[in-house]
């Protein structure tokens, strides 16, 4: 058991000397989610002098920002941190050692936990002393909105891990650009009636849909909704168990067809 | 060259391989191979660029699934017991890199923790002296030279203790006194230790040097077997160069 915490710590270490290292990856974490947020508070300031609805609930648009950089740095937590290993060449080194394919999933969870908590936390107290932005009190009920977006975020970067171990770095793109696939789906700016009929029922598969229904709920209403949060736990359930799976599934199939050893560019 | 050793000797045997195929769909990267490996002995495994080396090594160190036969290794199959046989190899190549914006302690560290090394500052300390990489320890691996890197890479593999290392053209892009001076270290460290040694070289000088037993691959399949004295013989040749030389082109034909 000892000898299972030190190889994920092993692997942690790995990327904290890399952030030690490179300042510039460490500004990067910062940089983005801090200007998503600092422009949609713009712009909520603006809407806000404009219209009754965004003066009645201001701070919506912020939210569904810095919550939607939860769920973006997820995934790019987890798929950025492996990418790391086909860049450097190292994965042989890696596939060689006694690290396990879950053992690695674990370090990459917490890799990206942590550089969600750099980025997103960096932007979310930024707002909170420059636009005087705070999220409605729900206790607990808000925290487990983040880790639900967080948990889907890591799902979706497992999955994108699975297709660099089976394409290599040919499937780079799908790490940047995914999300961006999902993001029009599940209602960040917007409630998903908008959407047309035949899209909706796609929305609702979705764990963040569920998340950011619950968010516009409680600051326009001042109501947490257990029901959405539940469902959108019951669907991050079966999307991390098959995110796990399908990585675990490609490193299976790089056993078999040698991609372990020279996968990179 | 490596003196004469018995080649039907399997009281010691620490790597065995029966039978062992492996195919990629209707491809055959490599076809029935069978040797053995004693305790404290190296082996080289020889042939030309596609041959089978590099597919022979994965499927050696258990990243690669055999797709028949048999491999063991401290008579525990390699497959089915990866998680006991994974502590007790390691393998250092200069196309397989480590981190480069990681400085060599870093690197160190983290492999260090991955293999479960105790007493890990003093392990790093001894592999710096025995290395000479001392004063290497603060700085990136990717802005160290390539024969730094080679020792580096050596250190690495050696974290643990390894009781098998597999080394893939470890003095490839080497100046000859720093591919002398590896050459050395690697035997200087067998005598030592005992550890066994699995070596992929082109470099046939290197092999004569430091290989007790030879695999001569082709097309997949193992073309010859023995000490580099014994092909050296069998072949009529002055050097394994030219029993490399002479087998590859029979191969080609």
């Amino acid at each position: 058991m000892i000898l299972f915490f030190r190889r994920i710590y092993g692997m942690i270490l790995r990327h904290l000397y890399l952030f030690m290292c490179s300042w510039p990856r460490v500004l990067e974490l910062i940089y983005w989610p801090f200007l998503n947020m600092v422009l949609w508070a713009f712009m909520s300031k603006f809407l806000a002098q404009n219209s009754n609805i965004f003066l009645m609930a201001s701070g919506v648009l912020i939210a569904s920002v810095i919550m939607w950089d939860t769920l973006f740095r997820g995934q790019l937590g987890v798929t950025l941190s492996f990418i790391e290993e086909l860049w450097s060449r190292n994965l042989g080194n890696i596939a060689v050692s006694p690290l396990k394919p879950l053992e690695l999933v674990l370090s990459l969870i917490v890799a990206s936990f942590l550089r969600t908590l750099i980025g997103v936390g960096g932007a979310g107290i930024a707002a909170y002393f420059l636009f005087d932005f705070h999220l409605p009190l729900f206790g607990i009920g808000f925290v487990l909105f983040f880790v639900n977006l967080l948990i889907m975020g890591w799902a979706l970067g497992l999955a994108i891990c699975a297709l660099l171990v089976r394409f290599g770095l040919s499937a780079e793109t799908f790490a940047w650009a995914a999300l961006f696939f999902i993001q029009p789906l599940c209602g960040v700016f917007y409630p998903i009636s908008i959407l047309p009929d035949w899209l909706q029922p796609l929305s609702l598969i979705i764990p963040a849909t569920y998340i950011f229904e619950g968010m516009r709920l409680a600051f326009f209403d001042g109501v947490f909704s257990i029901d959405l949060l539940l469902k959108a736990c019951l669907i991050n359930v079966i999307y991390i168990l098959a995110g796990i799976s399908l990585l675990l599934f490609s490193f299976s199939y790089a056993k078999k067809n040698g991609l372990l050893l020279g996968n990179g560019e | 060259m490596k003196d004469n050793q018995n080649l039907n000797t399997f009281s010691n045997t620490v790597l065995s391989v029966k039978n062992v195929c492996k195919n990629y769909g209707n491809i055959e990267a490599v076809s029935d191979i069978s040797f053995s490996l004693e305790k404290s002995q190296t082996l080289g495994l020889l042939g030309s660029n596609g041959a089978g080396k590099t597919t022979t090594i994965m499927m050696l160190m258990g990243i690669l699934k055999p797709s028949s036969g048999e491999i063991k290794i401290l008579e525990q199959d390699v497959y089915k017991n990866r998680n006991q046989i994974s502590r007790e190899i390691n393998f250092a190549s200069p196309f397989v890199e480590l981190p480069h914006r990681l400085t060599v302690l870093q690197n160190l560290n983290v492999f260090g923790h991955l293999y479960g090394v105790k007493y890990l500052a003093d392990k790093i300390q001894e592999l710096c002296i025995d290395l000479n990489i001392s004063d290497l320890l603060k700085r990136r691996v990717g802005k160290l030279s390539s024969g730094q890197k080679t020792r580096v890479s050596i250190a690495k593999s050696l974290i643990n203790d390894p009781k098998i290392l597999f080394l893939d053209e470890p003095t490839a892009s080497l100046d000859p006194d720093q591919a002398d001076w590896v050459r050395t270290y690697l035997e200087q460290y067998q005598n030592k230790t005992g550890a066994t040694f699995i070596l992929a070289s082109h470099n046939m000088p290197e092999v004569e040097r430091l290989c007790h037993k030879v695999v001569m691959m082709g097309k997949g399949k193992v073309i010859d077997f023995g000490t580099p004295r014994n092909l050296i013989a069998r072949y009529k040749s002055k050097d394994l160069e030219e029993v490399f030389l002479k087998l590859a082109r029979k191969d080609r034909v």
